[in-house]
């Protein structure tokens, strides 16, 4: 058989999701953060949600993730698409809002927003894309990069004396009872893309169906500040970050039942 | 069994030359060009298209969904 | 029509978000404020109105909550006093970046720092000048009476969706915990999610619609150019609001050979002031800004013609009569007098100041 015969639209079996739009990601090549837009796009195509789906893109590498998914987006500050979605959610109890943030400004600038954000329970799914570093401004540490790590500020490696421990916050967010799913997928093969697509979509499903905030972290790379070939850093990656950032599912349960906190006598 | 042949269609201008699809091909079908695209990167192609089963593996990992496949049951 | 109450101002802003149609406050506690979001909370319009109150984390939560929410179209209100709208800068700078509505309440207090909780106008620069980063501006509405901190809420969303523009009601503990007489709005119903989409779909984030384009709100743009661009468009529409939206006003200044010059409580004060000075037969008059940005400008220069000197009342070490300057040029005289730590001038503190500074001098 010819190949003009097989790459016929009848054989179709992958292409382009229809929400990805025609804009060339600004992503250094084999960056993680493309992937996990396709799977987004994947996902709330497959739900048919596009037309109720918010989307918040904080300050990071992913800040313009709106110029990618057809869907409407709003820019937030560093740290705070939490309260960003907070204030859509509440307002807007009908629609499925989502937040997209790096480790830094999940983990650092606004720790404060995601905690009380999950602990509240807000109804949307958290996108956490961790790669170990602050990849936008050129490879400093972030508070999920690993002891001993080289990045611009630690450049003898992260010292725990000076630079304090790193932080496995999603451990720290499935503590939370507003919290009903919690899970840490990565994309850097096949199979584990595969199963990152169905976490984001089983995320999607709990804000469909109200059960309070969702929270999928992607191990991710930055193979451009980790100084490797996007190969190499998935190799790195599996071999360092999986040991302190061990894949699976966290939580998977549900919102914690209000009965169960017993109120005050008035 | 059934034999299926596959395809892939890379999108040569889109393509970053990342190198991923090459990698997670089960079949060696991927090579990277030595020719560059208008932006410079070595762009993707199938250097050994028979081998190819269109599992689609490629195209998944694909940061830049740059490759779209095709399948035949025969 | 309206209803007649003996309320306090704090309570007011409470009772007249309700009323106007509010879809949600998000708020942090800081005395001398506080009362705003525990009226609300007492009040459980949620039931009555569908208006979302939620207690934030911080002022920086609340403000991004109020970007959210905003974003998507709907008329949202945050109270909060001087360290609080410190740290909503960020967020202020943020929304007035990316165009959007909003009313943001700061009840003064005395600062720099932790300051105290007594009232104040010492963030006049802050308000009128910057806050935060970026060459932007707020629409100031500067309440004197607690009938006015009800009727501001409503005109200060008049304002801040006619320009997609954040709007601060700047006032301070003096009028947020005095009690008097407001006549109370009438209710206007929340707008459902048709009418906002059918007045502000061209641009609100609530969900793409079939066969309209994705909306995307954000002050971002790399591009300098177009970078350039939006903030000509942004001083346009600052321009725009000085050309059109300038309040003030007039008490006694037909004869005038003296002006004070002072807006919210402190504009109080000088009516008392007026009719004292006029009593030892100084004549004298008073200008209020209403609108501390756009400023009245214009008229301070018309009054600047006709008096000997102008005297600019404020609780602060003096930060508006630099505006007041500018407006009157250098032909007369333009004197400060403030009390600051949360002292409340007297009336006659205030003649006597006059008679020092302009009189006397
Ligand atoms: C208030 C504020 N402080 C600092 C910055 C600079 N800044 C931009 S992105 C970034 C770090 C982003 O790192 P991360 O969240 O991990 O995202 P990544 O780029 O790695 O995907 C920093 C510090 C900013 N934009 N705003
Ligand atoms: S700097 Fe890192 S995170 Fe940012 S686009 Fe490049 S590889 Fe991705
Ligand atoms: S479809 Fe499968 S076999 Fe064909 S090139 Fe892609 S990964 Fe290789
Ligand atoms: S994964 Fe995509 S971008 Fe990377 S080399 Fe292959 S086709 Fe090109
Ligand atoms: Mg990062």
């Amino acid at each position: 058989m010819e190949l003009k015969d097989i790459i016929n639209p009848n054989n179709l079996v992958y292409e382009k999701p229809e929400l990805l739009t025609e804009n060339t990601m600004h992503y250094c090549p084999g960056c993680s953060h493309g992937v996990v837009h396709k799977l987004l796009a994947e996902v709330i195509e497959d739900l048919d949600i596009q037309d109720k789906t918010i989307g918040v893109s904080p300050v990071g590498c992913a800040v313009f993730a709106y110029n990618y998914i057809e869907i409407d987006w709003q820019e937030a500050a560093h740290g705070r698409a939490p309260a960003v979605a907070t204030g859509i959610a509440r307002t807007n109890p009908d629609k499925v809002v989502f937040t997209y943030q790096g480790d830094g400004d999940l983990a650092s600038i606004g720790a404060a927003e995601i905690l009380h954000a999950c602990n509240r329970g807000e109804n949307m799914v958290v996108i956490f894309v961790n790669n170990g570093i602050y990849g936008m401004t050129g490879g400093q540490m972030a508070p999920t990069t690993l002891i001993g790590q080289v990045t611009a500020t630690t450049p003898n490696g992260r010292d725990v004396g000076r630079n304090g421990y790193p932080l496995k916050i999603t451990e720290l967010i499935a503590q939370l009872p507003g919290t009903s799913y919690v899970t840490r997928q990565s994309v850097h093969t096949p199979a584990t893309i595969r199963k990152c697509k169905k976490a984001i979509a089983k995320a999607f499903q709990a804000a469909l169906d109200k059960k309070g905030t969702s929270f999928v972290e992607v191990v991710s790379t930055c193979n451009m500040n980790w100084k490797m070939t996007p190969v190499k850093a998935n190799e790195w990656m599996v071999e360092n970050m999986f040991p302190f950032y061990v894949p699976g599912d966290l939580k998977d349960s549900s919102k914690a039942d209000p009965e169960s906190y017993t109120p005050l006598k008035n | 069994m059934a034999k299926v042949i596959g395809a892939v269609v890379v999108n040569n201008e889109e393509c970053k030359g990342c190198g991923l699809c090459v990698v997670a091909c089960p079949q060696d079908v991927l090579g990277q060009n030595k020719q560059v695209n208008s932006r410079g990167y070595h762009y993707s192609f199938m250097k050994n298209p028979e081998a190819c089963i269109g599992c689609s593996n490629c195209a998944t990992v694909c940061p830049d969904t740059c490759i779209t496949v095709y399948r035949v049951k025969i | 029509m309206g209803e007649l109450r003996l309320m306090k101002g704090n309570e007011v802003i409470a009772e007249a978000a309700i009323r106007c149609g509010c879809d949600a406050y998000f708020g942090y506690p800081i005395t001398p404020q506080s009362e705003v979001m525990e009226t609300l909370m007492d009040r459980e319009p949620w039931d009555e109105t569908g208006m979302v109150v939620l207690q934030a984390e911080s002022e920086i939560a609340s403000i991004h909550m109020i970007y959210g929410a905003a974003a998507s179209g709907k008329k949202v209100i945050t109270s909060s006093s001087s360290p609080g709208i410190s740290l909503m800068a960020e967020g202020i700078s943020y929304i007035a970046g990316a165009e959007l509505p909003c009313v943001i309440v700061n009840v003064q207090r005395g600062g720099p720092g932790l300051g105290t909780i007594q009232p104040s106008q010492a963030d006049y620069w802050q308000s009128t000048k910057g806050g935060g980063h970026g060459d932007y501006r707020l629409i100031v509405l500067a309440p004197s009476s607690v009938q006015e901190m009800n009727d501001f809420v409503e005109l200060g969303f008049k304002l801040a969706f006619k320009y997609r523009n954040p709007a601060m009601i700047l006032t301070d503990g003096v009028i947020g915990q005095t009690m008097e007489k407001v006549i109370l709005s009438d209710y206007i119903p929340r707008l459902t999610d048709e009418e906002i989409n059918e007045k502000y779909g061209s641009w609100a984030t609530n969900g793409r619609k079939p066969g309209r384009q994705r909306n995307i709100i954000t002050s971002l743009e790399m591009d300098s150019g177009r970078m350039e661009q939006n903030n000509l468009r942004l001083q346009a529409k600052y321009a725009k609001m000085e050309e059109e939206e300038v309040l003030f006003e007039e008490f006694q200044c037909e004869d005038a050979e003296y002006l004070l010059v002072a807006f919210g409580s402190s504009s109080r004060i000088c009516q008392k002031t007026v009719d004292l000075a006029r009593e030892k037969g100084i004549k004298v008059g008073l200008l209020r800004p209403i609108t501390l940005f756009p400023f009245p400008k214009k008229p301070i220069a018309a009054l600047a013609k006709q008096v000997k000197g102008i005297l600019v009342v404020e609780m602060n070490a003096g930060q508006m009569v630099e505006d007041v300057q500018l407006a009157a040029g250098c032909a007369i005289p333009v004197k400060h007098f403030g009390r600051m730590g949360g002292i409340i001038p007297s009336p006659g503190e205030v003649v006597e100041a006059l008679e020092q500074k302009l009189i006397g001098g």
